[in-house]
């Protein structure tokens, strides 16, 4: 494997490794002296420097060598750009680690970096000790690419080459590995970039064997992405089979699953942001009650939360919450309690329309106020994680739920419910109280989809922030990968066809939600694919999931708003999803949305509540269950990447181009 | 000579004109690079006499928008950090709070003590410098490793 030109050897210890000389570091920074005193620095470590001073520039040096650079160190306040948005133009198109710096050390800015993807934060002034070891930001992200293609069955490789994986070369397919080695050895990147091109395409599985540079994930690639994934089901999505379904000539397998790990991150990243709403929710779960009633508040809570995980999936939930319970008492940020709620809620959401059709008429208000509640509660980029962790929860949580319950629901709940066996029951549970809600509140719409849509698009657009925040914080937690839903052939795709537009909607508004929009999603639409046309449908309405949503932007932090945001999206794009998508599709998506809202949630309730909690929402689960709206919300989870956008934007990141293509997502790791 | 020079900087340092960064910097010079914490400094002398100059101006139009002046300042420190200029660092923050407080008056009597601890600075520095290559490339400051 190891190739023997780049002397990476197998430890052989022949020559020692020159790693981590020879790593090819772009700095950007508008001071002049700082850029001469870093570049003798890095090259006093051995790297190779590439200074820059203005962040236009470092892009389109970037764009026009996808594969010259192993990291990017750039400084957060420059006047031509900002640190923060050229970070996440970095990780998005080329997916390159970033460490930001800056004299500036209060704890917004730097959890801004984290939020926004960085890989690390430097201080200035920069000692050279700190900047020995960033090597380790790249070494780790192969790695984690890695692992990425293994659990998708695939060899990740990546243009860096991996010197220390060691699963390459256990995959099945370890030409990566040794190619990544190699890559990574020459690190002399010229070479890099036809070299490496090579050794990445080796892959003999591919479709191509063509060896392909780093590949550039364009709209149209992340489209087709997404709908693959989308089909598969985000939870089994693996890159082979998506590769198969995209049939794009000279993508390899690699390609597919070092994107789709981005992809997963990315949804983490919103359904981060929905943890945080998460953890509104879990007031809310607390507070609900099996009636939906209480869920009301629960799940306006988890409506939010899932909101901002989902983007979408908080709308609906909110809607739900809001036509079911048609309380707006609404959830004390405070209310740990539910975590489970937030299940039922999402639950709910889906199933108002079994359950409650129109006749709820609970008011999006409902939902709003308890959108507001969320406000509450306190993000940060703990609640964006939860909303995701929730929102997978959730999800996982609907998928346990689906033996007794609707198909429909349950089946977009089942794939949740196993995975989310804390906070996961709740949600669904919530959920599907809040469907009702949703029908009431979507009465606007006239259905919940429509209300869901409306709700969503605005969500998605701010969840996407939160999600892409979230992103570095979860391991994967999201289960994006686990969509059941496809189980849940019942569920009205109405509902979810609805939501797509709203999602489209909203994603085209970039973010109703005041707050954490922002983000202009644009890329996200990448996500979706059907967002394209839809977008901008402004069916977007005001539903109350929109509300939701903004009401989550005012959270105090943006992090909560992103959360929001992100259950919000969730919502949403599960909404939008199941229209669009049929049933089998529908669930799918929708489970993914709703995945990592569950996931949030889960996560949320998960913290607020313990065991007990998640013994309330199967049982909630179960009565909400029920509704068939269930695929809708599974429908969502091509909103993700409205969600994305949405949770990106709320994160005021603009996710204007569709370079954002988006690496946010593939965190696997969002802990739920 | 050599000795002298090496009082020079350590009078520097002891005064708080400078810190450990600008020891920081010494070790990164080396035989390649034998001149480089001179050329840093001159290039820092010469970006912040353009950031001064901006503020200068942005304080005598007399409108103080303190958003503008504390970007200016943020960059202003972030230089003076790196090169260890430590007086003149404790001046910009000052003066970014006098900003944030939104007081002129602090802000102006901040920056003609800035001014004054930047000039007195780059005077010290130039003649350290001219008596450092004087002394031999040996001398400048590397600090036994």
């Amino acid at each position: 494997m190891i190739n023997p030109g780049h002397g990476r050897g197998p430890d052989s210890g022949t020559n020692s490794d020159p790693f981590p000389a020879g790593l090819r570091v772009l700095v950007v920074d508008d001071d002049p002296t700082c850029l001469m005193i870093l570049e003798r620095m890095l090259m006093t470590c051995l790297y190779r420097v590439t200074k820059c001073n203005r962040a236009e520039l470092a892009l389109s040096l970037l764009r026009k060598n996808k594969h010259g650079f192993d990291i990017v160190i750039s400084d957060v306040h420059m006047p031509d750009m900002d640190g923060f948005k050229l970070l996440e133009h970095v990780g998005l198109e080329m997916d390159l680690p970033v460490i930001m710096m800056s004299a500036d050390d209060s704890k917004s800015v730097v959890l801004k970096g984290v939020t926004h993807g960085a890989v690390d934060y430097l201080i200035k002034p920069v000692r050279i000790e700190a900047l020995k070891n960033i090597w380790q930001h790249v070494v780790r992200k192969k790695r984690n690419e890695w692992n990425v293609s293994e659990h998708s069955g695939g060899s990740i490789e990546d243009t860096g080459g991996d010197r220390d994986m060691q699963q390459p070369r256990e995959d099945a397919d370890n030409n990566s590995s040794s190619v990544n080695e190699g890559n990574w050895r020459s690190s002399s990147s010229r070479k890099r970039k036809e070299g490496e091109v090579d050794d990445q395409g080796d892959d003999k599985e591919d479709t191509s064997s063509l060896k392909k540079p780093r590949v550039v994930w364009s709209v149209e690639l992340h489209q087709q992405f997404v709908a693959a994934v989308n089909q598969l089901g985000v939870d089994k999505a693996v890159p082979k089979k998506i590769l198969e379904m995209m049939n794009v000539p000279g993508l390899t397998r690699e390609n597919v699953a070092s994107h789709l790990q981005k992809y997963r991150i990315y949804l983490r990243r919103l359904g981060g942001v929905s943890q945080h709403q998460g953890n509104m929710n879990h007031s809310f779960m607390t507070g609900q009650d099996p009636s939906f009633g209480p869920l009301s508040s629960l799940n306006g809570f988890d409506l939010q939360a899932l909101a901002v995980v989902g983007q979408l999936p908080a709308q609906s939930l909110a809607q739900l919450q809001a036509a079911g319970l048609g309380r707006s008492s609404l959830i004390k940020p405070g209310m740990s309690g539910s975590p489970l709620v937030d299940q039922r809620s999402i639950f709910n959401f889906e199933n108002p329309k079994i359950r409650f059709g129109d006749g709820h008429g609970q008011t999006i208000n409902n939902g709003n106020k308890q959108m507001s509640l969320l406000h509450g509660v306190p993000t940060g980029m703990e609640p964006k994680q939860f909303a995701g962790s929730s929102h997978m929860r959730v999800q996982q949580q609907m998928a346990g739920m689906r033996p007794g319950q609707n198909v429909q629901s349950s089946g977009m709940m089942l794939p949740l419910a196993d995975h989310l066996p804390r906070g996961g029951t709740s949600m669904l549970s919530s959920l599907g109280q809040q469907q009702p809600m949703f029908s009431t509140s979507v009465s606007r719409r006239s259905d919940l989809t429509g209300a869901v849509r409306n709700g969503i698009p605005e969500t998605n657009n701010r969840v996407v922030p939160a999600t892409h925040s979230v992103f570095n914080n979860f391991p994967a937690d999201l289960p994006h990968n686990n969509f059941p839903l496809a189980s849940a052939p019942g569920i009205s795709i109405p509902v979810s066809a609805s939501y797509q537009e709203e999602v489209n909607s909203s994603d085209a508004k970039g973010g109703s939600s005041a707050a954490t929009a922002g983000f202009g999603n644009p890329s996200y639409d990448i996500f979706n694919d059907f967002p394209q046309q839809q977008q901008h449908n402004s069916k977007l309405n005001d539903w109350d999931m929109r509300n939701i949503g903004l009401v989550y932007s005012h959270q105090d932090t943006a992090a909560a708003s992103a959360g929001f945001s992100t259950s919000e999206a969730y919502s949403s794009s599960s909404m939008q999803r199941k229209r669009r998508e049929t049933d089998a599709t529908v669930v799918t998506a929708h489970g993914q949305n709703q995945q990592p809202l569950s996931r949030s949630l889960n996560h949320l309730n998960h913290v607020f509540m313990d065991g007990g909690s998640v013994r309330v929402k199967s049982e909630r689960v179960a009565e909400t269950v029920t509704c068939p709206p269930a695929t809708t919300l599974f429908h969502e989870q091509y909103h993700q990447e409205d969600l994305m956008s949405a949770l990106l934007k709320q994160e005021g990141i603009p996710s204007a181009d569709n370079e954002f293509d988006f690496d946010g997502y593939s965190i696997d790791n969002i802990p739920v | 000579m050599q000795r002298q020079v090496a009082l020079i900087k350590q009078s520097l340092f002891d005064q708080g004109y400078l810190d450990e960064q600008f020891m920081e910097l010494e070790e990164l010079q080396d035989d390649a690079n034998p001149n480089f914490v001179e050329e840093v400094s001159a290039l820092y002398f010469k970006d912040s006499a353009r950031l001064i100059n901006n503020i200068d101006q942005a304080l005598e139009r007399g409108s103080f928008d303190f958003n503008r002046l504390d970007s200016y300042m943020h960059q202003f420190k972030g230089s003076s950090t790196s090169i260890g200029a430590s007086k003149v660092k404790a001046e910009c923050t000052k003066f970014r709070e006098y900003c944030r407080a939104g007081n002129a008056e602090g802000c102006l009597r901040t920056f003609h003590q800035l001014k004054k601890e930047h000039s007195t600075l780059r005077k010290k520095l130039e003649h350290y410098f001219q008596l450092a290559r004087q002394a031999g490339p040996k001398e400048t400051a590397r600090r036994p490793k």
